[in-house]
C-alpha cells in the first residue's frame, strides 16, 4: 500500500469530517435547512453501506438481502411506538412487555433483534456459496418483505406512521440538528468499531477466507463460524441504520425491506470502493446526492442511473476510493 | 374438494410460468456462470409488447409473435452489449450491472407506456371454460398455458438430448474451455442460449398479460420466485427447474388456500386468516430453506 494513498485518503476524510461537523452551520448560512435532513439520510445510508461492506468487501459474501436488517431495525422501533400510540398491549398481552419509545431501551433492542435475525438467516444461507448465496439472501429478504406486507395490523402495504421520534434523556431528537449529530456519532462509532474489527485477528480470518477458503479451512479455522459472526455483526449495523431511518422519516413501510433497497446498498458499496472502510461512506453520499440532483432535472432519473451503473462496473471498478487513491492500491 | 382441484390447477399454471422463466435463467447460470437479474425485464418486455400489439391489431397471436421477437431481440442486444463483458467477472459485478439494466428497463417502460398498468384481454377463442371433472368449470386460457408449458418442456428435452446443438450446449455447461478448444464457437453458442432464454421469458410474459396487470416492475416479483425455483432445483439443471417450478407453483397457490383453513381449526376466524395469509406468503421460502438444509446444492445439482 503506497504511503501517498493513505495520506491522500486521510486528507480527504479529514476535510469531509470537518464539513460534516460544521454542516448545520453551513446549512444555516446557505439558508437551506433541508441540507441537514439530506445529510442525516446520507449518514444513515453510509452506516448501512459500511455494515454491508463488512460482508461483501471484507468477507467476499455477496448478500442481496441486506435491506431486510435495515427494515427489521426500523420495524422494531415503529411497532413499539405503534403500541404506545394505540395503547394496545404487545403480543396480545401474552407477555409482560411494555410498549416503549425510550431510545436507550428500544434502540439496543432493535439492534439485537436485527442481529438475531441476521444470525438465523446467515446460518441457513451460509451453507451455500456464490450464486446460490446471492439468491438465498435475496429470497429471505423478500420473505420478510411479504411478511410485513401481509401484517394488516401494522398497516400492511401502507406502513406505520410514528407520532414522534424516540426519546433520549437530555437531548431533544425532534430537533433536526440534534438528530443529525446523533446520526453522525452513530456512524463514527460504527466506523471505529469496524476499524478495530477489520484489523483484528477476526478480521484477518474473514479476509483470508475471502481470498482462499479451502486454505483457511485446512489451517484449522472454523470458517463457517467466522463468516456467520461477520454476517451477524453486519446485520446489527444495518439494524442500527434502520432504527435511525425510522426516526428520521417518522415512518416505516415494507418498502424498506424491498430487494431494490438491498441493490441500492450494494451500489453504494461498489460505487465508493468495496473492501475499504471509508469507500461506502463516499458511495452513499455520491449516490444520494446524484439522485437528488438528477431528480431535480427529470423524474425519469433512474433511466440514466442504470446505464451509469453499468459503466461504473465495466470501467471504474475501484470506485471513488480508488479514484482518490490515484494509481495506488485500492485497499486501505 | 372442487375448489381444491381448481387451486391445484392454478398451482400447476403458476408452475408452468415459473418453468418458462427458470429454464432460460438456469441455462444462463449453468453455461455462462452469470447471474442475470434483468431476466425479469425480458418477461416485462414480452408482456408489454403482447399487450400493445394485440390491443392495436386485435389479434392475440400477432401480439404473442411480437412479444417473442421483441424479447429475443432485446435479449440478444443485452448479451452483446453488457452481459458478454461480464462472463469473466465476479458475481458482484454481474449483480450490479444487471441491477443497472433493471432500473433502465423499468424506467424506460414508464417513459414509453406511462405509469398506468395495461390490461390485456383473453383471446376470444380461449375465453370459455372446460369441465375437466364434472361440476368444476376451469378457464380454457389457463389450461392452454399449462399445455404450452408441457410442449416447451418436451421441446427442450428433445433439443438438449437429441440434437447436436443441445449436445454442444451441454458440453459447454460442463467444460467451456474444452469445447472452445475443440473448435466450437462458444461465443455464438452463448448468444444463442441467451436468446433462447430471453424468448422463453418473453413467452411467459406474453401469456401472463391477460392474467396479471402489465406494469413496470412486474418482472421482479416473478424473478424472485424464479430464483427460488432455481435454487431448489439445482443451478444449471433443466430437469430440476421443471420439478422445482411445479413444486413452488403448487405450494405458493395451495398455501394461500389451505393454510387459513388449517389454522381455523385452532384459532379464531379473523386471526386464523391473518396468520394464514402471512404464513402462506412465507411458505415458498420456508420450503427453500428446508430443501437447502437437506441438500445445499438443490434437488438436481448439475455440476460435480
Amino acid at each position: 500500500m503506497p504511503g501517498s494513498c493513505v495520506s491522500r485518503v486521510s486528507l480527504v476524510a479529514a476535510c469531509c469530517a470537518l464539513l460534516l461537523a460544521l454542516l448545520p452551520w453551513l446549512a444555516d448560512a446557505f439558508g437551506d435547512p433541508y441540507l441537514v435532513t439530506l445529510f442525516s439520510r446520507i449518514l444513515i445510508y453510509a452506516l448501512a453501506a459500511v455494515s454491508l461492506d463488512l460482508i461483501i468487501g471484507y468477507g467476499g459474501m455477496v448478500s442481496l438481502g441486506h435491506a431486510a436488517f435495515v427494515g427489521s431495525g426500523a420495524y422494531v422501533v415503529a411497532i413499539l411506538a405503534f403500541h404506545l400510540q394505540e395503547g394496545a398491549p404487545l403480543f396480545g398481552g401474552f407477555l409482560d412487555i411494555q410498549a416503549n419509545d425510550q431510545a436507550l431501551l428500544v434502540w439496543p433492542l432493535a439492534v439485537v433483534i436485527s442481529a438475531l435475525l441476521a444470525a438465523l438467516i446467515g446460518a441457513i444461507s451460509l451453507r451455500t456459496r456464490g450464486m446460490q448465496f446471492i439468491m438465498i439472501t435475496l429470497a429471505f429478504a423478500q420473505m420478510l418483505y411479504y411478511l410485513f406486507v401481509s401484517l394488516e395490523g401494522y398497516g400492511g402495504d401502507d406502513g406505520i406512521s410514528l407520532w414522534s421520534r424516540s426519546r433520549l434523556p437530555g437531548l431533544d431528537l425532534a430537533d433536526n440538528v440534534n438528530f443529525y449529530y446523533v446520526c453522525l456519532a452513530s456512524l463514527l462509532l460504527f466506523l471505529w468499531l469496524m476499524r478495530r474489527l477489520v484489523y483484528s485477528r477476526f478480521g484477518r480470518v474473514v479476509r483470508g477466507t475471502r481470498e482462499n477458503q479451502p486454505r483457511m479451512e485446512s489451517l484449522g479455522f472454523p470458517v463457517y463460524r467466522y463468516q456467520l459472526a461477520a454476517f451477524t455483526i453486519a446485520g446489527a449495523g444495518a439494524g442500527l441504520a434502520g432504527v435511525l431511518l425510522a426516526n428520521q422519516n417518522e415512518f416505516v413501510s415494507p418498502g424498506l425491506l424491498h430487494w431494490t433497497h438491498s441493490g441500492e446498498l450494494i451500489v453504494m458499496v461498489l460505487l465508493g470502493g468495496m473492501g475499504t472502510l471509508l469507500g461506502p461512506v463516499f458511495g452513499a453520499a455520491a449516490l444520494l446526492l446524484m439522485e437528488e440532483l438528477l431528480s431535480a432535472y427529470t423524474e425519469h432519473w433512474m433511466f440514466f442511473l442504470g446505464p451509469f451503473l453499468i459503466l461504473v462496473v465495466l470501467f471504474a471498478k475501484r470506485g471513488i476510493y480508488g479514484w482518490i487513491c490515484g494509481g495506488g492500491d485500492g485497499h486501505g | 374438494m372442487l375448489l381444491f382441484f381448481e387451486q391445484l390447477l392454478n398451482g400447476l399454471q403458476l408452475g408452468v410460468m415459473l418453468f418458462l422463466m427458470s429454464a432460460g435463467l438456469t441455462l444462463v447460470f449453468g453455461i455462462m456462470r452469470v447471474i442475470n437479474l434483468a431476466h425479469g425485464s425480458l418477461y416485462m418486455v414480452g408482456a408489454y409488447l403482447a399487450a400493445t400489439v394485440s390491443l392495436h391489431s386485435g389479434s392475440f397471436l400477432l401480439g404473442l409473435l411480437a412479444a417473442l421477437l421483441a424479447s429475443a431481440l432485446v435479449g440478444l442486444l443485452m448479451e452483446l452489449m453488457v452481459l458478454r463483458r461480464l462472463y469473466q467477472r465476479d458475481h458482484l459485478d454481474q449483480v450490479l450491472a444487471t441491477f443497472g439494466l433493471i432500473l433502465f428497463f423499468n424506467e424506460g417502460v414508464r417513459m414509453i407506456w406511462g405509469r398506468q398498468p395495461l390490461f390485456m384481454d383473453v383471446p376470444q377463442w380461449l375465453s370459455g371454460t372446460v369441465e375437466l371433472i364434472p361440476g368444476a368449470p376451469y378457464p380454457s386460457y389457463r389450461l392452454a398455458i399449462i399445455l404450452v408449458g408441457v410442449l416447451v418442456a418436451l421441446f427442450l428435452y428433445l433439443l438438449f438430448n437429441h440434437t447436436r446443438l443441445g449436445m454442444r450446449i451441454r458440453a459447454g455447461a460442463s467444460n467451456r474451455e474444452m469445447i472452445a478448444a475443440l473448435g466450437i464457437n462458444i461465443k455464438l453458442l452463448n448468444t444463442l442460449v441467451f436468446a433462447l432464454g430471453a424468448l422463453l421469458a418473453g413467452l411467459a410474459g406474453a401469456m401472463a398479460g391477460p392474467i396479471l396487470a402489465v406494469e413496470s416492475g412486474m418482472g421482479e416479483s416473478i424473478l424472485i420466485l424464479t430464483f427460488v425455483v432455481i435454487v431448489i432445483g439445482g443451478v444449471g439443471s433443466i430437469r430440476g427447474a421443471l420439478v422445482a417450478a411445479l413444486l413452488v407453483g403448487t405450494v405458493e397457490t395451495l398455501g394461500g388456500y389451505l393454510l387459513p383453513l388449517l389454522l381455523r381449526l385452532f384459532l379464531p376466524l379473523a386471526s386464523a386468516d391473518g396468520a394464514g395469509a402471512s404464513l402462506a406468503s412465507m411458505s415458498v421460502y420456508i420450503l427453500m430453506a428446508a430443501v437447502l438444509v437437506w441438500r445445499p446444492r438443490g434437488l438436481f445439482p448439475a455440476h460435480d
